[in-house]
C-alpha cells in the first residue's frame, strides 16, 4: 500500500514536472541565447552563455536602435490609466446597483454586463470611424477609452456580486453618523471592496497589456506604439539579427516575469477567488 | 433614465445615483455598445466614392455566396470551428487533468506548479508566437536537433510553413500559452468541492480515481460549461492576435490558418492587393456577432440550464 502510494506520488510529480519543463523551456531558451554571440546561438543553441559565448551585443543594439523605453511607457500609461478608470468607475456603478433601489436597476445592471459576452472588437469598424471623428486617432487616450469600456462589464459584475454579499450595517451606521452618500462610497465602500480589487485588476490587466488588435488599428503611429505592437514590428525589421531579436524578446518578457514573481501569490489568489464567485 | 427614476420615490431626487452610474454607463455606451450597433447598421449599406445606399441584407448574401467573399468566409469559419474543437479536445482536458493533480490535498509544491503553469498566459502573444517560430524554425535547428536525440530526426518538418500542419501547430502554441486559464477555473472549482462530500465518498470505499469521476467531475460541470463558452468566444475573436503575429495578415500558408479575426481585419482594412471595404468589414463583424450570440444562447438556455441541475 505504501509502495503504491509512493509510486503514484512519483507519477503525479512526473506529470507536473513534465508540464513545468514544457512551460519554462521556451522562455529559458530565449533568455539564455539572448546573452550569447551569434556563433554560439547557432552552434550550440542549448549551451549556457559562458566564456567566449557570452555577448551583450543584442541588448546594446536593442537599446540603441529602438524606442523600447517609449513603448514601455506607452503600455504602462495605457494599462495603468485604464485600470484606474475601470476600478473606480466600475466600483461606483457597482455600488449604485447594489446599494440603491431605483427604477431600471436590473435593466441597467444587465445592460452593463452584456459586454462580458459580446467582445467590443466586433464594433471595430464603427469604433475606428468614431475615434477618427473625435480626432483621437494615434493617441493613447483612444486606447484608454476603449480599454475602459472593454473592462467595465467584468469589473461591474465582480464588484456587484461582492457588494451584494456585504452586510448593509456598516453603510447604515455611517449614514446615521451623517456621512454623505459620496463620503460613504469613498470612506466605507472602497475599503470594503479592497479584497476583490486584485481579482478585477488581473482580469482587466492581462488583455490590455497583451492586446495587439486595438494598438494596430487605433494607434499604430511611432509615438503611440505599445510594447506588444512595438515588439511585433521590431521583430519584423530585424529577422536576420538573431541576437537583437532574442534580446528584444527577453526585454519584452522580463518586466512581466519580474512583476509576476513579486505578485504571483496575490494574483493567483485573486483569480481563483474570482472564479469561485463567477 | 436614472434621473427620472427617482421621481417615483417620495425622497428628494437622488442625484448621487446618477453621479455613480453615469461615467461608467457613458463610456461603455459610447465606446462599446454604440460601435457594435453602428457596425450592424453599416452592414446594411453599400458605399461608393460619394454615395451611400441602403441594400438590406445584400451584403450578407454576398458574404456567403459571392465566390470572392464566400471562399474566404467559409474557409475562415471552418478553421475557426476546427480551432474551437481542437481547444475543447486538447486544451481543456489537459487543463482539467493538471487541475485535478494540483488539487490533491497532500501534494507538495502545488503553489510553485500553479505559478509556473499560469506564467505563459501572462506573456504577450507576439512574444509567444515569435519564440515558437524560432524554436520550430529549421534554420535554428533546436527542434530538429532535439528530435534527432530522440531518434525521430527524419520526422521533422517546418510545420508552421506547411498548409497541412500550420493550423494544428498554431493551435498547439495557443494551448501552450492559454492552458492556464481553464486550469485556474477548474482548480478553483475543484477546491470548492465540500470536504464532507469527499469524506462520504471515501467512506463508501471509492479510491482517488473514482472520487474524481463520480463525485468531483459532476460537481464541477457548471465550470466545464463556463470554460466551453469562454473557449468559444476566445476562439472567434482573440485568435486574431496569435495568427497575425505568427502567420501575418494573410494567415498563410495559402490562408490555411485564416480565422474570422484575420478575415475581418483584411476585409475592412485591406491587405496588400485586397482593398479595404468598410461595409463588408461591418458585415463580417456582424456575422461574427451572430455566430457568438448563437453560441452564447446555446450556452445560456441549453448547456447552463441543464448543468445547473447538478449544482446542488
Amino acid at each position: 500500500m505504501r509502495l503504491q502510494q509512493a509510486l503514484s506520488s512519483t507519477a503525479i510529480h512526473g506529470v507536473l514536472m513534465g508540464w513545468t519543463l514544457l512551460a519554462l523551456f521556451p522562455l529559458a531558451l530565449i533568455i539564455i541565447n539572448s546573452l550569447k554571440t551569434r556563433k554560439a546561438i547557432f552552434g550550440d543553441p542549448t549551451g549556457l552563455p559562458t566564456g567566449n559565448a557570452l555577448s551583450l551585443k543584442g541588448y546594446e543594439s536593442v537599446i540603441d536602435d529602438s524606442d523600447f523605453l517609449m513603448f514601455f511607457s506607452n503600455s504602462l500609461i495605457v494599462t495603468c490609466v485604464s485600470l484606474f478608470l475601470i476600478l473606480l468607475l466600475g466600483a461606483m456603478a457597482a455600488h449604485a446597483l447594489s446599494e440603491y433601489e431605483f427604477k431600471g436597476n436590473t435593466l441597467i445592471g444587465l445592460y452593463l454586463i452584456i459586454g462580458i459576452m459580446v467582445p467590443i472588437r466586433l464594433g471595430t469598424v464603427a469604433l475606428l470611424n468614431l475615434i477618427v471623428s473625435l480626432n483621437l486617432i494615434n493617441t493613447l487616450t483612444a486606447l484608454i477609452l476603449v480599454y475602459t469600456a472593454q473592462g467595465l462589464p467584468i469589473a461591474i459584475f465582480i464588484f456587484t456580486e461582492f457588494l451584494r454579499a456585504v452586510s448593509r450595517e456598516i453603510k447604515d451606521s455611517a449614514r446615521i453618523d451623517g456621512l454623505s452618500e459620496y463620503r460613504i462610497f469613498f470612506e466605507v465602500v472602497i475599503p470594503l471592496v479592497r479584497p476583490v480589487i486584485a481579482t478585477v485588476a488581473v482580469f482587466s490587466m492581462i488583455p490590455i497589456w497583451n492586446d495587439l488588435w486595438f494598438p494596430l488599428i487605433l494607434a499604430p503611429g511611432e509615438e503611440t506604439r505599445t510594447v506588444t505592437l512595438g515588439v511585433q514590428q521590431f521583430i519584423g525589421q530585424y529577422t536576420v539579427k538573431w541576437g537583437s531579436v532574442l534580446a528584444a524578446l527577453s526585454v519584452a518578457i522580463m518586466p512581466v516575469l519580474f512583476m509576476y514573481i513579486i505578485f504571483s501569490r496575490q494574483l493567483i489568489r485573486g483569480i481563483t477567488a474570482g472564479a469561485v464567485k463567477g | 433614465m436614472q434621473g427620472s427614476s427617482s421621481q417615483s420615490q417620495p425622497t428628494p431626487r437622488r442625484w448621487y445615483i446618477l453621479v455613480f452610474l453615469a461615467p461608467a454607463t457613458l463610456i461603455y455606451t459610447i465606446f462599446a455598445i454604440y460601435p457594435i450597433l453602428e457596425s450592424l447598421r453599416l452592414s446594411l449599406y453599400v458605399s461608393d466614392a460619394s454615395t451611400t445606399r441602403f441594400v438590406g441584407l445584400a451584403n450578407y448574401t454576398r458574404l456567403i455566396s459571392e465566390p470572392y467573399w464566400a471562399d474566404q468566409f467559409w474557409n475562415a469559419f471552418k478553421n475557426n470551428v476546427l480551432l474551437f474543437v481542437m481547444h475543447m479536445l486538447i486544451q481543456n482536458p489537459i487543463a482539467l487533468a493538471l487541475a485535478a493533480l494540483l488539487s490533491i490535498p497532500s501534494l507538495t509544491g502545488a503553489a510553485s506548479y500553479r505559478t509556473i503553469f499560469f506564467l505563459p498566459t501572462l506573456l504577450s502573444v507576439v512574444v509567444v508566437g515569435f519564440i515558437w517560430q524560432l524554436i520550430l524554425s529549421p534554420l535554428w535547428g533546436v527542434t530538429p536537433d532535439f528530435m534527432k536525440i530522440l531518434g525521430l530526426g527524419d520526422y521533422f518538418k517546418p510545420w508552421l510553413g506547411l498548409e497541412s500542419s500550420a493550423l494544428i501547430t498554431v493551435t498547439l502554441i495557443s494551448i501552450w500559452q492559454y492552458v492556464g486559464i481553464p486550469l485556474m477555473l477548474f482548480y478553483a472549482a475543484l477546491l470548492n468541492v465540500p470536504e464532507e462530500t469527499l469524506e462520504a465518498a471515501r467512506i463508501d470505499g471509492l479510491n482517488g480515481w473514482w472520487v474524481f469521476w463520480k463525485v468531483k467531475l459532476p460537481l464541477i460541470l457548471p465550470t466545464l460549461g463556463l470554460v466551453g463558452i469562454l473557449t468559444y468566444i476566445g476562439n472567434f475573436t482573440a485568435s486574431f492576435d496569435l495568427i497575425y503575429s505568427i502567420q501575418g495578415g494573410l494567415a498563410g500558408p495559402d490562408f490555411s490558418t485564416d480565422v474570422m479575426g484575420t478575415f475581418l481585419f483584411r476585409s475592412f482594412f485591406g491587405f496588400q492587393s485586397q482593398l479595404g471595404d468598410e461595409n463588408m468589414g461591418a458585415t463580417v463583424a456582424s456575422a461574427l456577432l451572430f455566430i457568438i450570440l448563437a453560441g452564447v444562447s446555446i450556452y445560456l438556455f441549453g448547456v447552463q440550464r441543464r448543468l445547473q441541475r447538478y449544482d446542488h
